[in-house]
């Protein structure tokens, strides 16, 4: 048998292509939860994403109409399991508005110290599973090391390290551990010289940053458009934080920064400058605390609890700036002690939205890469 | 920045009758009543004009009024004939940040409301999740399919106020 060399010929007119569908997920280590995104590819080029979501849906807001207005808060801290207190926070806050109370001074502080000890905890979350997600898994350890300080500190309040049910309509459950202030502060001393240290082992690493500059560029028109908030529109470059811009709680009282992504490493708003904002913010928590524990007054806290959440006929949308962006609760009262309809505005839900936008025309690992930095959680995304 | 009863007189002189009422008896939030079917060209003008500017839909949420007739049968299943849907809108100006929330009812039986998914792209997934939680329809909505509910639920809206639980889902038992 001969060889017929002329025939033999690999050019791309005699080879067969066409587009291909892949399923990343449910169970992908790096889809960080049970999501499916079914890309289309061309070669290993991405065409379109379109995420499937769901898988972890719990009936969250038709739970809520069988509930009283107190029975709820053990439920939103199952939405985004890593920031349970901010959930909380939000729902309280919502129902605060809806009944008119204010509520004592030193219940505030507790919870904006609890709200940015969160804060901190989830951003670590976030960078060590990004790191982890893209190959560097020191970092990952690091962070969680740190983590499970925060965590510690938030058992000593109550007893709870992820699911804590402590901030109460019109107060918190209970008052503070007498050693928690001292604890914290030693904590604040502590973690700073870490953020330094995670900065040289993973932020201004050269391959880190080769993989993640300039991959999913989120221009500003488009955010805007898309509804993202948190971390990610101020990657893009808007000084948009709604501590400052709709202040709640009493944070207009701390002197803080809101730091925005300048393009440094690539472009503004691409994957490495939604990194670093979190880095950078996770600074500013520390900031806060720092005051907040300086500030805080002496008083009682579970004064202003109503002993029964009757509201009258009325709704709210009440916004805060969680961990991930704007979490939002929009309430119905039909004048009843079950809530008539509560809807939760949840940020990962709405910034995943966004994915198919930066994906495209990147390869099949930058998805990795971008979902990373979108930093969902799927208990937020499904509720 | 303008008071949500500037914004309805506003409104009210450039699409009449589409504007329905300006609800304002209702404690924290004031809300102004849009036909269903005009709520595209109404946002439309709300995003394009110059003195409201609002780029930005912090939410959208579909609710269940259960203001129509509510029967009980035999076995205790309450039944809903007649009443709305109604659909919220929470916009927001980034620039001059003000904000306005629009309500948008729409008959219980035929469910239709006009997509804002193409001014706001925010819009589409909070779309989905009103139509697959409650039924609403979404007139020219670029892609409306159920989202958090499995694709092949086939046992009604679950956020209707007289949803009932099925017996089965595809062959298996409910409670498991």
């Amino acid at each position: 048998m001969s060889l017929d060399i002329e025939n033999k010929t690999t050019t791309n007119e005699k080879l067969k292509t066409e587009e291909m569908i892949l399923n990343m997920g449910p169970q992908h280590p790096s889809t960080h939860g049970v999501l499916r995104l079914e890309l289309q590819l061309e070669g290993e080029l991405i065409v379109n994403v379109k995420p499937h979501i769901g898988y972890l849906h719990r009936c969250f807001e038709k739970h809520c109409e069988a509930m009283t207005y107190p029975q709820v808060i053990p439920y939103t801290d199952r939405m985004d399991y890593l920031a349970s207190m901010y959930n909380e926070f939000g729902y309280a806050i919502a129902v605060e508005k809806l009944l008119d109370i204010k509520v004592p001074e030193r219940v505030e502080y507790i919870r904006v110290i609890m709200g940015e000890l969160q804060r901190v905890a989830s951003h670590l979350v976030a960078l060590g599973t990004y790191g982890a997600d893209i190959g560097a898994v020191t970092p990952f350890l690091f962070c969680f090391r740190d983590r499970e300080k925060i965590l510690s500190l938030f058992e000593m309040t109550c007893g709870a390290r992820l699911l804590y049910n402590y901030i109460w309509v019109g107060g918190v459950s209970h008052d503070l551990h007498h050693d928690f202030l001292r604890l914290t502060k030693d904590f604040v001393d502590y973690f700073r010289p870490k953020i330094k240290e995670l900065n040289d082992l993973l932020t201004f690493n050269k391959i880190f940053i080769e993989r993640t500059a300039n991959v999913g560029i989120l221009p500003l028109d488009t955010a805007i458009n898309y509804g993202i908030t948190g971390p990610m529109l101020r990657a893009s470059g808007m000084k948009w934080d709604l501590r400052k811009d709709d202040p709640y709680s009493i944070y207009d009282k701390f002197d803080f920064d809101i730091p925005i992504g300048d393009g440094r490493m690539g472009t503004v708003g691409d994957s490495w400058d939604r990194y670093y904002v979190r880095v950078l913010e996770m600074e500013q928590s520390l900031k806060i605390i720092e005051q907040a524990i300086a500030q805080i007054p002496e008083g009682d806290v579970t004064s202003a609890i109503p002993k029964r959440i009757k509201p009258v006929v009325g709704q709210v949308y009440s916004r805060v700036e969680g961990p991930r962006g704007e979490l939002g609760y929009f309430i119905i009262s039909n004048g009843t002690v079950n809530p008539f309809r509560v809807k939760v505005r949840a940020p990962s839900f709405v910034n995943l939205a966004v994915i198919n936008e930066l994906c495209k025309g990147h390869l099949v690992a930058d998805v990795i890469t971008v979902l990373g930095s979108i930093d969902i959680v799927l208990g937020d995304v499904d509720r | 920045m303008k008071t949500t009863e500037e914004i309805f007189n506003l409104l009210k002189d450039k699409f009449g009758e589409s504007i329905i009422e300006l609800k304002t008896d209702v404690p924290v939030e004031q809300f102004i009543i849009v036909n269903p079917l005009e709520i595209d060209k109404v946002c439309i003008f709300l995003t394009s004009n110059n003195e409201l500017a609002f780029d930005s839909l912090m939410n959208l949420s579909g609710v269940d009024d259960a203001n129509g007739e509510t029967k009980k049968d035999e076995e205790g299943n309450t039944q809903t004939t007649g009443g709305t849907l109604s659909v919220y809108y929470h916009l927001e100006s980034t620039s001059i940040r003000h904000k306005l929330v629009l309500k948008a009812s729409t008959p219980r039986e035929n469910p239709e409301v006009s997509s804002v998914a193409e001014i706001w792209r925010v819009a589409d997934w909070h779309e989905r999740e009103a139509y697959d939680l409650l039924g609403i329809k979404f007139l020219n909505h670029p892609d409306l399919r159920r989202i958090l509910m499995p694709y092949d639920w086939d046992a009604g809206y679950p956020l209707r106020k007289d949803y009932k639980n099925p017996e089965y889902y595809q062959g298996m038992k409910v409670p498991y």
